[in-house]
């Protein structure tokens, strides 16, 4: 699946579509930023509530397909921005990370 | 490839703009056509220095040399001084305040990074003084 597919996704609210020909490999979720950095898989579809400028830079760094930033919580504009200037793929969703990363699960089992 | 040096100042407590110097580091290794697993060891490395030099020492500057044969970092921080550097250096020890864990910071795992993406690694510290934390990539 890609990138792509998330765009018109039930619940998904795009922030910034980046590549959308990138593929997703699997679904990543964790909250802490340095545990993240060393263990998120490259090419995951990240799912957190953190969500601030370090976020993005730990995204890149990791090569994540794109972030979720789930639980409602607000993406900021600086955030918003960034992620526009870095071409990196960003969503929210109003569903708590758990129901988040198991619905794009589901999509890619499909 | 003769040698090349960069350096950055790192501003105290300024979280918007912590992970720019690695960020840069990054784009300039690309360019210089260092492979793509070096840049990821020395990004990875280097943001959590930059990061803990943001959070727990009011900044510092960086120094990153790159050579025909591996690239070193030098961080250097006028913080307070790190008291055990044996227990810093264990996964899960932090003493990030609420207001940076709030921000995703604190579980204690960045020195472990550091170590982990870097071939060498060295930390100078004196209570009061400060820390500076030396890093060595190969670069086959
Ligand atoms: N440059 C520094 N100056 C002073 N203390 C430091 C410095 N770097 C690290 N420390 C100390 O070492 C501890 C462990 O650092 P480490 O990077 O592993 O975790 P953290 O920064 O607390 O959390 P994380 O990196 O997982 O977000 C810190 O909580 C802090 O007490
Ligand atoms: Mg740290």
């Amino acid at each position: 699946m890609t990138v792509e597919s998330l765009y018109t996704a039930d619940g998904m609210k795009m922030v910034c579509g980046g590549d959308g020909s990138k593929q997703i490999d699997g679904v990543y979720c964790c909250d802490m930023l340095s545990v993240a950095m060393s263990k998120a898989p490259a090419g995951s579809c990240w799912v957190t509530v953190v969500c601030n400028l370090n976020t993005l830079a730990v995204a890149s760094l990791t090569d994540c397909a794109c972030v979720i930033i789930a639980g409602g919580v607000l993406v900021g504009d600086d955030v918003k921005a960034k992620a526009e200037a870095e071409g990196i793929a960003l969503f929210s969703s109003e569903e708590p990370v758990f129901e988040t990363a198991l619905k794009v699960h589901g999509m890619l089992g499909a | 490839m003769s040698e090349v040096k960069l350096s950055y100042t790192i501003s105290g407590d300024d979280f918007t703009r912590a992970g720019e110097a690695s960020g840069d580091v990054k784009s300039k290794l690309k360019v210089l056509g260092v492979s793509p697993d070096i840049v990821r060891k020395v990004s990875i490395a280097l943001y959590e220095g930059e990061i803990n030099m943001v959070i727990h020492a009011h900044g510092g500057t960086i120094d990153v040399i790159i050579s025909e044969k591996d690239i070193t970092m030098v961080l250097a921080d006028k913080g307070p001084g790190i008291e055990n550097v044996e227990l810093a250096m264990q996964a899960g020890y932090s003493t990030a305040s609420e207001n940076v864990r709030a921000l995703g910071f604190g579980a204690g795992m960045g020195l472990p990074n550091m170590k982990k993406y870097s071939d060498e690694m060295k930390i100078d510290t004196r209570l009061g003084e400060g820390t500076t934390v030396t890093m060595k990539v190969l670069l086959q």
